[in-house]
């Protein structure tokens, strides 16, 4: 009854369609461009990021849901091997951390005697990936956490392994990330072995990195990892990134044709630790030292 | 008047909601790139089902939503569904009597148009992006349509009625 009605009314035309068209056409345009160019938009965004929020949590719950009945319902056996394998990675862990601890000591020895801070360790915090997007175009992911809990624009995200990404908006209570893996994205690293750096070039596949930069007469060899060196202001250095999978040696080129594959397993991750490191946010600060 | 149209506001409004869980729904690697353009598919059966309820405008409103869910450039998905609509609201009258398969064969040039569009922008800003999966959801969404079509009229129809 309702639908014919409204058929019947629809007979004649819409009137100024086309003008409403036009018009919000042309304040697209305009948001994008204001949005493209620098981020003045960003407070609407975050006002309209926190009312989809609810939908978030709704997407996610049965995810969680199922994590949890698995959890819950698997086999007392299971618990016990996982235990003890949990276990031995402990004893494992702790043993390396002895040393570690004396090294860490002997580091801020030398470093003192250098004069130079001691970045050893961060403060971490741990995140829960709400979303993944990884489409060829864009790979990116959304955290549960956002400015709210002191989430920074460009603050790194890493994983157990490696580096995964950083954060591209924060919102207020979500945030946005990008992989190393976007096209988008470049990380100056070096190479652990012999501190030769270079950067590392996503290339939208999620398991590829590239080394654009890496002239034919460098030593660099398959299997070496590349660490972030911390000069492009934004990552804390020492946090490995990648490890190298082929290096092609073109006689022609000035470059060197080398793939790596990233340390941390973008693809499976579910949570991620974002670090506060002392010292990132004050980098002008101490410049102006 | 004012009573049947908020009756046909509810369908609306719950399917324009699973769609957007639709949309932000995690999917495993390789079916990403084939995810249907939910929203896109929504607005395009709404414009056509009742075009002077739903068309351009809630169309920009919706594409508002979705850029900032999917953290794509303010007004991208925006512009496109507008237009996508107004193309819509033009042709409702045609699409309406057409059988479902004759439909169908019309719904993909939308979606192409839509898929067209959102490419153009990001080539336009120089936000990188070339590649054959571009057109994956076309192909999915087109196929998806028939489905889609049917759930939506039914439930239309269960909720007015």
């Amino acid at each position: 009854m309702v639908a014919f009605r409204e058929s019947s009314n629809t007979l004649g035309r819409i009137p100024a369609l086309g003008l409403r068209v036009l018009g919000l056409i042309f304040i697209s345009i305009l948001l994008m461009y204001f949005d493209n160019r620098d981020n003045h938009l960003d407070s609407a965004r975050k006002s309209i990021g926190a009312a989809v929020y609810p939908l978030r949590v709704m997407v996610d719950a049965p995810v969680r849901f199922w994590r949890w009945l698995d959890d819950s319902m698997s086999s007392r056996n299971e618990l016990e091997l996982e235990l003890s394998r949990l276990n031995v990675e402990r004893l494992l862990i702790k043993a390396r951390l002895q040393k570690m601890n004396a090294l860490e000591a002997e580091n801020a020895r030398l470093r003192a005697m250098l004069d130079a801070r001691t970045h050893v360790r961060d403060q971490v915090r741990v995140a829960e990936i709400m979303y993944v997007d990884a489409n060829p175009f864009n790979h990116s992911l959304v955290i549960d956490i956002g400015s709210q809990d002191g989430v920074f624009d460009g603050q790194a995200l890493v994983d157990a392994d490696g580096v995964v990404g950083q954060v591209i908006k924060a919102g207020l209570l979500t945030s946005q990330a990008m992989l190393i893996s976007d096209t988008n994205h470049a990380l100056p690293v070096e190479i652990n072995r012999n501190g030769l750096r270079t950067i590392v070039v996503g290339t939208g596949e999620i398991d590829r990195l590239e080394l654009p930069f890496v002239v034919n007469n460098a030593d660099i060899r398959v299997g070496d990892l590349l660490v972030t060196s911390g000069l492009g202001g934004g990552f804390p250095a020492g946090y490995p990134v990648a490890i190298v999978a082929s290096v092609t040696r073109i006689p022609q080129d000035p470059y060197a044709d080398v793939t790596a594959t990233p340390a941390a397993s973008l693809g499976q991750v579910r949570e991620v630790m974002l670090i506060f490191s002392a010292g990132a946010p004050d980098t002008e600060a101490s410049i102006d030292e | 008047m004012n009573r049947d149209r908020t009756s046909q506001r509810k369908p609306v409004i719950l399917s324009l909601i699973f769609g957007l869980m639709l949309t932000i729904m995690p999917l495993p690697g390789a079916a990403e790139s084939f995810r249907p353009d939910w929203l896109a598919l929504l607005v395009i059966f709404w414009t056509m089902q009742l075009p002077r309820t739903w068309s351009v405008g809630t169309a920009w409103i919706i594409g508002i939503v979705l850029d900032v869910s999917q953290g794509t450039l303010l007004g991208q998905h925006a512009l496109t569904l507008c237009v996508v609509a107004f193309v819509t609201v033009r042709f409702h009258l045609l699409m309406r009597v057409f059988p479902l398969p004759q439909m169908t064969a019309t719904v993909l040039p939308l979606l192409a148009l839509y898929q067209f569009l959102l490419f153009w922008i990001n080539g336009v800003a120089g936000i990188d992006a070339a590649s054959v999966t571009y057109w994956g959801p076309v192909i999915s969404g087109t196929l998806v349509w028939p489905v889609v079509m049917t759930f939506l009229s039914v439930m239309r129809f269960r909720t007015l009625g």
